[in-house]
């Protein structure tokens, strides 16, 4: 008993002395706020990507985000397991529509260029071919977004980012709800480049879409909300496009181990009875 | 502890074989005849847990070295791109390996905290500490180097805050930086080198591993009540099966955590910044290590002059290996020295706050509060350790572990009944 009250009376100790600290932090940080956080279908244990989500998330990517945006990922895994779920007629026909060069020159030594295949990138903005095009344009390079979801984060503070590693509170969809809150965030029509998620309000990509500019043909309301959405998802599973396996196989091992932990719990009493 | 083996081989080739090579009769007296206290509680586990986790990290990283490209235009992609996505189940080695490390250190700081409770360092195991001191320091570089690898924008931030730190040393310091970079800056030849490094150290911190079991085999491992063993037959009880069941118990709920990190929150512990690929132009607006060494980068930044900052961060490592003499009470286990139950509290309260401080941006209050910090780290150790070995009135000791074994049983029966 003794032994508890002065741990606790210890961490109490620090933990006043870092509280003075905190607050004066969460002061600082006033003005700028956190991204919402939204509920995602592949968040959680249980949580896998929505299929036609991911599709409506492509097609927002192909019309409007890949003007700028390179997404370095082969097309073949547009249907790999767990993703959008394109047929590979469906990513064959959709990678022939892309001109790429290829790496080696043909018999004659010359280099040329050919229609894509699954196994092919998908070819970098026509209009920005590297980055430094890009960043001649908007004075910063717009990012690669294969890796954007998991790029992307936001200061949780103390206590959150605790409870964001605790079983059915977990969080690791802050990529996602970044992105969307970055493309709901343009909230001064005065100003195309005022956001109000990114921090310090300015940022380079002015407001890339808005209400009506992708038409979907499976009759989601075409809103900006359900744009960022749907995004947000499609980029989510660009940067982690093996999250429904990783559940799924975690899911056995998690049970395997509960398991296995209870008969060796039971074999331990056993043998240890006589000992104490 | 260990005497001569009584290992009997049964068959006739066993026979042959160990008047030939005694190996068998080494491992039998090593992990299944050897007597270990009867009274050892679970933190007793994570030496065969850090055992565990070494060979998982060495094997996972042997897996991943096969597909890893260790060059500065190829290691991001390769990490990304090629092990995250086209390498079979490369996606579960990878967060069984950047997890698996930071499992690594959770278990080795519970491990050191476990014996600075009970007195693990005391009298006759004070070599055996002192190689654990190395294997941590060992640790530290080993992980250090691991997390360059990848190649993203906050590993080549770290790689360049720490191998600066050599420029602190007046006059040479400049020439062992380029001399470590292999340049004028971090760059694809400090890549290469770190990846050969890694690759090594760990091997050599598996020798330690050897020494520091064979020190512990001699000297007998310390209990929760800090008596030696006095009596064999009374006091301990055989390593096979009693201790292995409650290893293989205390490393399967151990794994449980492991999975959970691996399958449900495997960027949790990963800075998301290094998902950007490394570049120079683009520093991290705010460069942190991984959690197993934020206090010590909290204790860097708390110092104002860059020297010194160096100086009382490889002390803060350094002054571990002199516990055994700065610490003089004849009393192992802190179960019996109330006073230094109490400090030692603090002291883990400390290591967590500066834990804390590393991971915030650097303000004025905050850097204060580290300073304040890094005294009391210190002050645990230089003068709390010694004052107290003198000073402190501690409690009754049991006379033998039978005894307090038997105690706990018949306080309990009296408390049940």
């Amino acid at each position: 008993m003794i032994r508890v009250k002065f741990s606790a009376f210890a961490i109490a100790v620090t933990a006043l002395v870092s509280a003075g600290a905190l607050a004066a932090m969460a002061q600082e940080e006033a003005e700028q706020p956190n991204p919402p956080r939204l509920n995602w279908t592949f968040s959680g244990m249980f949580g896998i990507y929505d299929k036609a989500q991911l599709q409506r998330g492509f097609q927002v990517y192909k019309e409007v985000c890949s003007t700028c945006h390179a997404l370095s990922i082969p097309f073949r895994e547009l249907s790999d397991f767990g993703g959008p779920g394109f047929t590979d007629d469906q990513v064959k026909t959709l990678a022939a529509t892309y001109q790429v060069t290829n790496a080696e020159p043909n018999d004659k030594g010359e280099i040329f260029k050919r229609p894509a295949t699954p196994a092919d990138i998908i070819p970098r903005p026509e209009a920005y071919p590297n980055d430094q095009a890009a960043a001649a344009a908007f004075g910063k390079a717009p990012p690669d977004m294969a890796l954007l979801a998991k790029a992307l984060k936001y200061e949780r503070g103390f206590p959150w980012f605790v409870f964001d590693a605790l079983p059915g509170l977990e969080y690791q969809e802050m990529g996602a709800d970044y992105i969307h809150a970055i493309l709901t965030g343009y909230t001064k029509p005065d100003d195309p480049q005022w956001n109000l998620y990114f921090p310090g309000h300015k940022i380079a990509m002015p407001q890339p879409i808005t209400n009506g500019a992708v038409d979907y043909k499976d009759g989601t309301p075409p809103t900006l909300d359900n744009y960022a959405n749907d995004i947000a998802a499609f980029l989510s599973w660009a940067a982690e496009p093996n999250l429904v396996e990783r559940k799924r196989i975690g899911l056995r091992v998690m049970i395997f181990l509960f398991v296995f932990a209870a008969l060796l719990y039971f074999t331990k009493k056993r043998i240890w009875e006589w000992a104490h | 502890m260990s005497g001569p083996s009584t290992y009997v081989p049964k068959s006739a080739i066993g026979r042959w074989f160990e008047s030939r090579l005694p190996m068998m009769g080494l491992v039998h007296s090593s992990f299944i005849a050897y007597p270990v206290p009867r009274n050892l509680n679970y933190m007793w586990t994570f030496g065969a847990i850090l055992s565990f986790m070494l060979v998982a990290q060495i094997v996972t990283g042997i897996v991943l070295a096969m597909h890893y490209v260790p060059s500065a235009s190829e290691a991001f992609s390769s990490v990304n791109f090629r092990i995250m996505r086209d390498v079979n189940y490369g996606w579960l080695i990878r967060y069984m390996h950047s997890n698996g490390a930071s499992l690594f250190f959770l278990a080795g700081y519970i491990h050191m905290f476990r014996g600075l409770y009970y007195g693990s360092f005391k009298p006759p195991r004070e070599v055996l500490w002192i190689i654990g001191v190395i294997i941590y320091f060992l640790m530290m570089a080993t992980a250090f180097m691991g997390y360059v690898l990848p190649w993203g924008s906050m590993s080549f931030a770290g790689a360049t805050v720490i191998t600066n730190l050599t420029s602190a040393i007046p006059i040479v310091g400049n020439s062992i930086a380029h001399w470590l970079w292999g340049g004028f800056a971090v760059g694809g030849p400090t890549l290469n080198r770190f990846f050969s490094l890694h690759y090594l150290l760990p091997f050599i911190i598996a020798a330690f591993v050897g020494l520091h079991v064979w020190a512990l085999h001699v000297a007998g491992q310390n209990n929760p009540d800090g008596v030696e063993v006095k009596d064999v037959a009374r006091d301990t009880v055989a390593f096979t099966p009693y201790a292995t069941i409650k290893d293989v118990l205390g490393l399967s709920v151990f794994l449980i955590l492991y999975a959970w990190l691996i399958f449900y929150i495997p960027n949790y512990l990963l800075d998301a910044d290094n998902s950007n690929p490394a570049n120079p132009l683009a520093t991290p607006a705010h460069v942190v290590p991984e959690w197993y060494l934020l206090p010590f980068y909290a204790m860097l930044r708390a110092i104002p002059s860059k020297l010194m900052g160096v100086i009382v961060l490889f002390a803060a490592i350094v002054v571990l290996a002199f516990v055994p003499w700065l610490d003089r009470s004849p009393v192992k286990s802190a179960k019996y020295r109330p006073s230094y139950r109490f400090f030692f509290w603090v002291f883990v309260a400390i290591c967590i706050g500066l834990g804390y401080l590393g991971s915030q941006e650097p303000t004025e209050g905050l850097a204060l509060i580290a300073r304040i910090f890094t005294f009391g780290y210190f002050a645990f150790f230089l003068i709390i350790m010694p004052v107290l070995s003198f000073t402190e009135k501690t409690k009754p000791i049991p006379t033998s572990i039978a005894d307090a074994v038997l105690t706990k049983t018949k306080t309990a029966a009296v408390a049940a009944g």
